[in-house]
């Protein structure tokens, strides 16, 4: 365990800029350690590169980013944070179990992690299969399974549940609930405003800005919408009339 | 540098290509099958044991610059390289576990090369053997790293494989292949004198015709060997953690 009090992670002013273009203008906020906390917003307002930013492999112009307690990049952290990628990244000329194989070894994972893994993301019945070979939701959930390896204390998921089907995100987020249960933290990102609903915290996010950071309940509250896509027009709105 | 890791890496680029039977098959037969043609169309013993060995220095540079430079590529596109640089694995021993397993594929390619034209195709070695085996495992090591260096400047598979004749042809005609080095413009001498692929092809020949090695045949090695030391530092420093 690193060091368990405060925030699992926290920024402070952190500006990033791709190209000539500042893509987060100077973000500030806390992720509670234990709970599932959602990164919303629409395609292209920064979601990746803040979830890079919290990694530790995205450049930054600025500010300070936290991470259960030390500088977000620091060695010790690289066993502590699982991260799965927007694309999946995943050898796809190795099978399901070649991958997660070398990960674990790579990450000092013990060696019956990758029979667990496979299991939590259902992919056991898949294991032997190529990357290749795999539809678009097994590569994800694959991808996934590799960031779980080693017990990670912090989960950093980069729309982790896009093109599955009803049934396999509604598995995913019971794993996510779980995970959180027994003390990981996860936040994860998403477009889709109706998983907001099955995170404890959210941070929405717009053009580089925070929009909000409040508890799903409380937003629901302040919005006047139990909708959530309705909230982030409302948010919208909100903010363009101050 | 965790060995650990470096082994585990080296045995999934193995793996890999184990996955990937024609690829094998095509790193391990091709040079021997060129050696074999090469020997029908010069029907010249002499002549033939004059260019075998360039055939040697060639083709492990050649296949493992193009294997290389194009699987790091796609770990760099397919975000591998990215998960890669968020775990404990150092840069070097990425670039080690990538020469040692394209090292072996050199070795099993350039045996079956040697084998081929030592028995059937009548090749003479007035030395031992283990020279030849030195230089073209060296020459494959050289080309893993300046593949390795190369795609940090490739964005697309179509990129990385026009760095092939950038890297090899101007060091193919100042080798000192077609015109010896000593008779060229004093510029290009000078260039060929930086080209690595000039002492590997001068060592391969040495290696080939002479029966003791003098100290030409190590300055060879020694700057072929350096040369893969640069490669691969500077290659280890296009691999950043932190990317824009």
């Amino acid at each position: 365990m690193m060091n368990s009090t405060g925030p699992a992670v926290s920024v402070r002013d952190l500006r990033v800029t791709r190209g000539r273009r500042e893509v987060l203008h100077g973000l500030t906020f806390e992720v509670p350690r234990g709970q599932i906390t959602g990164l919303l917003g629409p395609s292209g307002c920064g979601k990746t590169t803040l979830i890079r930013s919290i990694v530790g492999v995205q450049v930054v112009a600025g500010g300070e980013v936290t991470v259960l307690g030390q500088p977000a990049g620091s060695p010790a952290l690289r066993r502590t944070i699982g991260y799965s990628t927007q694309n999946p990244a995943i050898y796809r000329d190795l099978s399901v179990r070649e991958n997660l194989r070398y990960f674990a070894a790579v990450l000092g994972a013990p060696k019956d992690d990758v029979d667990r893994v496979l299991e939590e993301v259902g992919l056991t019945p898949y294991q032997r299969q190529l990357g290749g070979t795999l539809s678009g939701g097994q590569l994800s959930r694959a991808s996934l399974a590799v960031s779980l390896l080693g017990s990670p204390e912090l989960l950093l998921l980069d729309e982790p549940t896009v093109g599955l089907d009803p049934v396999l995100r509604k598995e995913l987020w019971e794993l996510f609930q779980g995970l959180a249960e027994r003390g990981t933290t996860v936040l994860v990102t998403s477009h889709v405003m109706d998983e907001a609903a099955r995170c404890q915290r959210l941070l929405i996010l717009r053009e580089g800005e925070i929009l909000a950071d409040d508890t799903p309940r409380a937003l629901r509250e302040r919005t006047r919408t139990l909708d959530m896509e309705e909230a982030f027009l409302r948010l919208i709105e909100e903010r363009q009339a101050a | 540098m965790n060995a650990t890791i470096t082994l585990a890496t080296a045995r999934r680029i193995m793996t890999q290509l184990r996955n990937d039977r024609r690829t094998v098959a095509l790193m391990s037969l091709v040079p021997t099958l060129v050696i074999t043609l090469l020997y029908f169309v010069i029907d010249d013993e002499r002549s033939f044991t004059a260019w075998a060995p360039i055939l040697l220095c060639v083709f492990p540079f050649l296949v493992m610059f193009l294997v290389t430079s194009i699987s790091t590529l796609r770990e760099r596109t397919s975000g591998t390289l990215e998960r890669l640089m968020a775990s404990p694995l150092r840069q070097l021993d990425l670039l080690i576990g990538y020469g040692l397993a394209f090292g072996f594929m050199a070795v099993l390619q350039v045996s079956l090369a040697l084998a081929v034209s030592l028995t059937w195709l009548g090749l003479e070695l007035t030395g031992p053997l283990w020279p030849l085996v030195l230089v073209a495992l060296l020459n494959a090591l050289l080309g893993t790293a300046l593949g390795l260096l190369c795609s940090a400047f490739a964005r697309t598979e179509f990129q990385a494989v026009q760095f092939m004749p950038v890297v090899m042809i101007p060091q193919l005609l100042l080798g000192g292949i077609l015109v010896p080095r000593d008779q060229m413009a004093t510029v290009l001498e000078w260039i060929s004198n930086v080209l690595p692929m000039s002492y590997a092809i001068e060592g391969m020949k040495l290696a080939v015709v002479s029966d003791d090695l003098s100290g030409d045949f190590w300055r060879d090695v020694l700057v072929v060997g350096g040369s893969i030391l640069l490669a691969l530092g500077l290659g280890a420093a296009t691999l950043r953690r932190r990317t824009p």
